[in-house]
């Protein structure tokens, strides 16, 4: 059924092979055909430059003002790469391993091995761009480990990776802009795809700022729309990040993959009360210097909670560090996926220490000692002082991460030069989402999904500073190629005309659904319902799951639907500029996303990575996975109801890989 | 806390704008201003009314989409933060406080406190940028050593959100610390050199273009910039346009 159209051969080889092998479109043609391209976060702006360099005219959309805002700028610690700089033992190899294994084992050797392969020329070419990573005293380019590895792979700049990489995507994007060849349509929403003889031919937008319906045709069409963390409303996301442009692609044929696969970040700032519109991530970066623990007694998390004692005041043998006793050889910097969970068992059994119970310490105290000690001996201080070396420490740790400790001071009101920083685990990015083959094509013909949009290469659960890597893996080297093969048979084709019954029948879907939610006049706003719809989805289909409590957020989603189309308020009108309305719109497809995840959770009945079905557990608390039974992507196909949706399965095939369980003991 | 908020509301470009005055009760000390802006705007479409328009989008500094104006400073009283940063206990139970949209020529206002920042874009389109294609077979990343003082000021200098309050907090609502900070990036690395003179040329003519006002030093932007943006930037864009101004009438 679902064909995933890896390329034959040795694995190592077969990219290679792959790109030697297909349809190219020559420089003349690539003029007469349109491509669009769905948002402008690192896969997004990378494909669009990229394609429109390489001479198809591009049409670029994004919700926000201006291209350089999505969310990928948002991002912190890093981006991987296996350029084996610090002669640790990285590999192409070692990188496809670690990316395979980290994701426990559900995702596509092929897709991951690429990712590895490309990952050296996204440095490269990021280089290139200006983009000023953090650089040793020798002039040469940095690295730092991160979560789930044992080398140090990562290249960064400060806390602020994501936002460097995005701007750096965002001018070769600008450069094209300025030359014609991408037509950057900002503040304007894609509301549909439009599909003709079936094939996906161009979609339906909204411009957001007059409210105005358009249609734009094209030969093949890029979503490039990120993830759907929203649907718990608290997450580290954009408030503006949704899932609709996926979900509409599903909703005309495009299988979602694998939509259970949430991954819960471990080091976020706790959530402080009702009133909460987000949440902060605190970079995983930070595990590499920080050490994670709660009071060993629970007298003394009881009087953290209440107020009569403070961090500082436990003593060293009274703190459970608990990271480096469970897993010795990791410590803190385990996977995201087992620290969220460790973190979660000890808070549930009544060691958090904030009011609400839910968060634990991270805490720089024996870095910066650690850190003053190497500054003084390197500035030749003989017998430094404790005071001495701890300022000298504590300048090395703002050198490494000023920004985060700034910006945690100013969120949480407390100073974790001082004392300990408090962190609880938080909804941060989807593994799961539109299932794509080898060529990041969705089972929509001409329709590509890249970046976090699609399911392909985290398996159930993404490796630290891989996020990055993906975007910008699939949008330079990836589409630009796989794209091709498709296009080149279009090139007799001519402009496709927006004037056909299809495109008529898209808008004029688009425009009943904005006309029900503006006349609906209900008595709720938006966010009553999307915060509702969120506490379903954390309770029931967070970081533990079970059969009882998703049958039940079935149920529960199934009626906050109901009740949102029947009573929701949307103020204002369509015809002007109106965020309300955007985010209705968005909040109405959560309302059927949600309920597929929590299907997805109810129909794997194994626990692998970020997805923890409290049924299956080793007699330690670990995830178990079912091999024998799962080994499989599930990818959901939509049948007109968003409760009927049938599963379609691709097996995953290791050739390459053993299937162990997954330790970091 | 109860506050008295005053609000500009704006409904176009257009438009004749006013203030509104609303009071809001139950407002916590850790809520972020702009939690408090969607506790006004949940008050105001339970009453029926239309909400304030503002934009927004990472809720943690980085995206340079929130803009407010608050009691006539950029991003309000806090420093080195953006209003989605700004948290509620910086202000006091009873407060009246006034938000206002960014007020510059460059940057007419859309709706309420939203305003249309595109001409940043545009400056960005004409010079911000190395011309290198995507190829994935330039050189390799560590090829040219770049000294890491020279790296760290690139890299600070390529902090810049974006968010205008630069031009905000300017009395003539000049764009000179935005501009200079791409300029400033590209011309400590090597990368940058090739293109230089031109960039520095294209951009800050575009920068005219636009109708962004002229520097006269007072330094307000580097004040309110909640990145951090260094003044000397400025001066080193300066210079890098004379002399290649100089250079280009030979």
């Amino acid at each position: 059924m679902l064909d995933s159209k890896i390329p034959e051969g040795p694995l190592a080889d077969k990219w290679t092979k792959y790109k030697d092998d297909i349809q190219l479109v020559n420089p003349a043609n690539k003029r007469s055909i349109d491509v669009i391209v769905i948002g402008t976060g690192l896969a997004g702006s990378s494909a669009a430059a990229s394609l429109a360099e390489m001479g198809y005219n591009v049409k670029a959309l994004c919700f926000q003002d201006s291209p350089r805002r999505a969310h990928s700028i948002a991002a912190q610690g890093g981006i991987n790469a296996a350029k084996n700089y610090q002669n640790d033992g990285d590999s192409v190899h070692r990188l496809f391993y670690d990316t395979v294994k980290g994701g426990d084992y559900r995702s596509r050797e092929a897709n991951v091995h690429r990712l590895a392969e490309v990952s050296t020329n996204i440095i490269d070419q990021c280089v290139a761009q200006g983009v000023p990573f953090a650089r040793e005293y020798g002039g040469l380019l940095d690295n730092r480990s991160f979560g789930g590895v044992q080398v140090s792979r990562t290249f960064y700049a400060k806390g602020q990776t994501g936002q460097q990489l995005l701007l750096g995507a965002y001018s070769a994007l600008s450069r094209q802009i300025s030359k014609g060849k991408v037509d950057m349509l900002t503040r304007h929403e894609m509301m549909d795809v439009v599909m003709l003889d079936g094939k996906c031919r161009g979609i339906i937008a909204r411009n957001l700022v007059t409210g105005e319906l358009e249609r734009h045709a094209a030969h093949a069409v890029v979503l490039a729309t990120g993830g759907y963390g929203n649907v718990f409303f608290l997450s580290t996301n954009a408030m503006g990040s949704n899932v609709s442009a996926a979900w509409k692609a599903h909703k005309k044929g495009a299988h979602m993959a694998n939509p259970c696969f949430t991954q819960i970040h471990p080091t976020c700032i706790p959530v402080s009360g009702e009133h909460q519109s987000k949440l902060t991530l605190m970079s995983e970066s930070l595990r590499n210097d920080g050490r994670i623990w709660v009071p060993a007694k629970k007298e003394d998390a009881d009087a953290i909670r209440n107020g009569t004692k403070k961090a500082l005041e436990i003593a060293e043998a009274d703190r459970d560090y608990y990271l480096e006793r469970r897993y010795p050889a990791f410590g803190n910097l385990v996977p995201r996926d087992v620290a969220s969970r460790a973190a979660k068992e000890r808070c549930d059994a009544g060691f958090g220490v904030n009011k609400t119970g839910e968060a634990v310490f991270l805490d720089f105290a024996s870095a910066i000692n650690r850190y003053g000690k190497t500054e003084a001996s390197i500035r030749g201080l003989s017998e430094p002082s404790t005071e001495e070396i701890v300022t000298l420490g504590k300048e090395v740790v703002k050198a490494k991460y000023g920004n985060l400790f700034d910006m945690y001071k100013q969120i949480a009101a407390d100073n974790p030069y001082e004392t300990p920083m408090k962190i609880y685990p938080a909804v941060h990015y989807t593994m799961g989402g539109l299932w794509v083959d080898y060529n990041l094509m969705t089972s929509v013909s001409g329709l590509y999904a890249t970046g976090e949009s699609n399911f392909s290469d985290h398996g159930a659960n993404r490796l630290g500073a891989s996020a990055l890597m993906q975007g910008l893996a699939d949008g330079y080297f990836v589409l630009p190629y796989t794209i091709g093969d498709y296009l080149a048979n279009d090139i007799r084709t001519g402009a496709i005309s927006s004037d056909s019954a299809e495109f008529e029948a898209a808008e004029k879907a688009v425009q009943e659904r904005i006309d029900h939610l503006i006349n609906n006049k209900g008595s709720k706003p938006v966010d009553d319902f999307h915060r509702r719809l969120g506490r379903i989805m954390w309770n029931e289909c967070g970081m533990s799951r079970n059969e009882a409590g998703l049958k039940k957020a079935i149920v529960e989603i199934r009626a906050l639907r109901e009740e949102f189309w029947k009573d929701v308020r949307v103020p204002g009108n369509a015809t002007s500029y109106n965020p309300e309305l955007d985010k209705a719109g968005r909040v109405a497809d959560f309302l059927e996303q949600g309920e597929l995840m929590c299907m997805d959770a109810l129909a794997r009945e194994e626990s692998c990575g970020g997805h923890f079905r409290e049924e299956h557990q080793t007699p330690d608390g670990e995830a178990l996975r079912d091999d024998e039974n799962f080994a499989f992507v599930s990818a959901w196909e939509f049948v007109g109801d968003p409760s009927e949706s049938k599963m379609i399965k691709e097996d995953l095939v290791f050739e390459n890989i053993e299937l162990k369980q997954r330790s970091y003991k | 806390m109860n506050l008295t908020l005053k609000v500009w509301r704006q409904d176009g470009p257009e438009a004749t704008g006013h203030m509104d005055t609303h009071a809001l009760g139950g407002v916590s000390p850790d809520m972020s201003f702009l939690e408090m802006m969607d506790m006004l705007n949940d008050q105001i479409i339970r009453a029926g009314e239309e909400p304030v328009a503002f934009d927004h989008d990472c809720r943690e500094g980085i995206c340079g989409m929130c803009s407010m104006f608050i009691n006539g400073e950029a991003h309000g009283p806090g420093r080195g933060v953006t209003t989605c940063q700004l948290h509620m206990r910086s202000f006091n139970d009873g407060d009246t406080i006034a938000i206002e949209p960014w007020r510059a020529q460059a940057f007419p206002v859309i709706k309420d406190l939203t305003v249309d920042r595109s001409a940043f874009d545009r400056v960005i389109q004409a010079g911000g940028y190395i011309s290198v294609n995507t190829s994935g077979n330039t050189i390799d990343a560590n090829a040219i050593p770049v000294p890491k003082e020279q790296a760290d000021d690139a890299f600070s200098a390529a902090t810049c959100i974006g968010c205008g309050a630069c031009v905000a907090s300017c009395k003539n609502a000049s764009a000179m610390l935005f501009v200079s900070a791409k300029v400033s990036q590209f011309a400590l690395l090597p990368q940058g050199q090739p293109e230089r003179e031109s960039r520095v040329q294209r951009m800050v003519e575009q920068m005219d273009k636009e109708g962004f006002g002229n520097c006269t030093n007072t330094g307000a932007c580097a004040v309110e910039c909640p990145k951090g943006i260094d003044l000397s930037n400025i001066a080193r864009m300066n210079r890098d346009f004379m002399s290649a101004t100089v250079k280009s009438k030979k």
